[in-house]
């Protein structure tokens, strides 16, 4: 593991080691420089971009349709909360309104989404500081929801689901129904891996007041989503910037107080919580007879003809053709939207030059600002706790190398 | 919402006139350009002044245009949680010209500037660590500007003789096929072959 001896001049010597890029803590692919006095950590220095793939170009290069896909990609851990910002941003550009349904459908699936990644984040944060029974247990409940996923897009991850003005095509009745005996089962499965991590003597030793974030630092570091809450800010865009159909949904914004990884991994455990909450809501809402209709606007260019209409108007088959070809003009302009992805504000900067492709599309991840704060967060630690602030931090590398 | 706007974007444009150069609000968005060289005093201002408080800063991100005497601009998004609005400045510079950090007021601008650094290769002056983040190690080229090929320049595959991963220049077997989908009820710009037989035919009869 030793790299090299740094000879400090001085009486004591600084150890260089590298972290990754393959290590099972690092949660993905993360190469740190750690310099070290003895086993305290002096200075990280956080090398990504092993696993850029240069999303941005080329978005540049594709269709605002073809581009959906690459949101998958980002946070391969909660894809549709990604293709959310994408959608929406496209949205308020061409000026498209959504259906009601389409937008129960989306939050559904975005809350999904949400307890898809902090399931793999809760549990394997606690393997990362030594217990490997919680990662067994999340992902069987994480293998069903991606089973939603996939009777609702096709596929169990890489969904494209959202589109432009909705999403694509409509639930079956009997995936609402499972999804919502599915939120009745949940709850007591959460309560077990409670019982397992919160009163865990080991797992309370590494976490509490490991990696304390204090509100100056929430500010100047521009951390968002649990980083925030943790530390005792209720800040949360789906209650303070509501989008969607947020606004008409119950549901609290669990706070930490110390802001420290305990606390954050307590808020991740509470909003799994009220994500059900909003889950079994949309059900409800989505089975009632009175909600039937359009998940897709029809009124949109972005939006493909009917099948049946496709084989008698000539209309609809040119348009289906241009649709899938061409794409869409979008105005000209720019717009910054952002939603609250489970790890934070995941933000979409799209500049349109008036074409059919962006011309301009940054993806503002929340990871990249909280693995900036890596080295202010872990000086003074020692090594062993730096796997459980980046376990804390929630990092992805898809959304952070993109 | 805009009326809200409005009124902040007034308030910015008198209290920093000798910066800001111009400001709108488009979208529901307020975007504030100003001069490059006094980002550090606008950002502080916007931070601490009480009707702003712009106190995160959510992004720093460059746009290329090349047709521009000054090809990039710089994006600057902040975010108020106190006021719960949010601002977009902006400024604009060219390959050779640096742009004073921002990390005084907001440490987190340090990986957004190498990120444009990395990205378009915009100067940022007084950057304590200005290294590539994003790219290998050892790129050269600035990916996103717009006159880089999609494609890249080199692809690297494992040597069996040398043991060792090799850089080589890109090879394809068939072109990045980009599709010029102009459409033909607009007119397209460019002839289609057959067509000149049409204005032949025209002059004959």
């Amino acid at each position: 593991m030793a790299d090299d001896l740094i000879e400090t001049g001085k009486s004591e010597r600084n150890f260089t080691i590298n972290f990754g890029p393959q290590h099972p803590a690092a949660h993905g692919v993360l190469r740190l420089v750690l310099e070290l006095d003895g086993e305290v950590v002096e200075r990280v220095d956080p090398h990504i971009g092993l696993l850029h793939r240069g999303t941005e170009k080329l978005l540049e290069h594709k269709t605002y349709l073809q581009g959906i896909g690459y949101f998958d990609r980002l946070d391969y851990v909660a894809p549709m909360n990604q293709e959310h910002a994408f959608c929406m941003a496209a949205e308020k550009l061409a000026g498209i309104t959504v259906p009601k349904r389409g937008e129960y459908v989306r939050v559904l699936y975005c809350e999904i989404g949400r307890v898809l990644n902090h399931l793999l984040n809760v549990t394997t944060q606690a393997m990362d500081v030594g217990a490997l029974t919680p990662p067994l247990w999340g992902f069987e409940e994480r293998e069903k929801l991606m089973v939603f996923y996939e009777r609702a897009s096709g596929s169990r991850m890489h969904a494209h689901y959202f589109r432009p003005g909705g999403v694509h095509q409509d639930l079956p009745m009997k995936l609402v129904e499972d999804i919502r005996a599915w939120c009745d089962q949940f709850p007591a499965k959460l309560d077990d891996i409670d019982s397992l991590l919160t009163e865990n003597r080991i797992f309370k030793q590494r976490n509490v007041d490991i990696g304390v974030v204090t509100k100056e630092d929430v500010l100047a570091w521009g951390f968002s989503g649990v980083m925030v809450r943790g530390s005792g800010l209720a800040w949360d865009l789906r209650r303070s910037q509501p989008y969607s159909v947020y606004d008409e949904l119950k549901f609290d914004i669990p706070v930490g107080k110390n802001g420290d990884c305990y606390d954050r991994y307590l808020c991740r455990m509470e909003e799994m919580r009220e994500s059900v909450k909003i889950m079994i809501q949309c059900c409800d809402w989505l089975m009632k007879d009175e909600n039937a209709g359009e998940v897709l606007a029809t009124d949109s260019k972005f939006s493909p003809p009917r099948r049946a209409e496709m084989k008698r108007s000539m209309e609809a088959l040119i348009q289906h053709f241009k649709l899938y070809t061409e794409g869409v003009r979008v105005e000209e302009g720019e717009v910054y939207v952002a939603v609250e992805a489970p790890k934070g504000e995941f933000g979409v900067y799209l500049v349109s030059d008036g074409s059919n492709k962006p011309y301009r599309l940054k993806i503002r991840a929340p990871g990249f600002a909280h693995l900036a704060a890596m080295d202010y967060m872990s000086k003074g630690h020692m090594l062993a706790d730096v796997s459980a602030i980046i376990g804390s931090l929630d990092v992805v590398f898809g959304e952070i190398d993109r | 919402m805009s009326e809200a706007l409005k009124v902040l974007g007034e308030h910015i444009a008198n209290a920093q006139d000798a910066a800001v150069t111009g400001w709108s609000i488009a979208n529901g968005e307020l975007t504030v350009e100003i001069h490059r060289d006094r980002i550090e005093a606008v950002l502080t201002w916007l931070r601490d002044d009480p009707a702003c408080r712009f106190t995160t800063l959510i992004d720093i991100c460059g746009v290329d245009y090349p047709q521009r005497a000054q090809r990039f601009e710089v994006v600057y998004h902040l975010l108020s949680m106190h006021q719960n609005h949010r601002i977009r400045v902006k400024l604009s510079t060219d390959e050779e010209t640096p742009v004073p950090t921002v990390i005084p007021v907001y440490p987190v601008a340090d990986w957004f500037e190498r990120e444009a650094f990395d990205m378009y290769g915009i100067v940022f002056a007084d950057h304590p660590d200005l290294r590539r983040l994003l790219t290998d190690y050892g790129f050269e080229g600035y990916p996103l500007r717009k006159d880089f090929p999609l494609t890249g320049y080199v692809e690297v595959r494992w040597d069996e003789e040398q043991k060792r991963v090799v850089y080589e220049p890109v090879e394809l077997v068939q072109e990045y096929r980009d599709f010029d989908f102009m459409s033909p009820w607009e007119g397209a710009k460019y002839i289609i072959p057959g067509d000149e037989k049409a204005q032949d035919g025209q002059k004959g009869g």
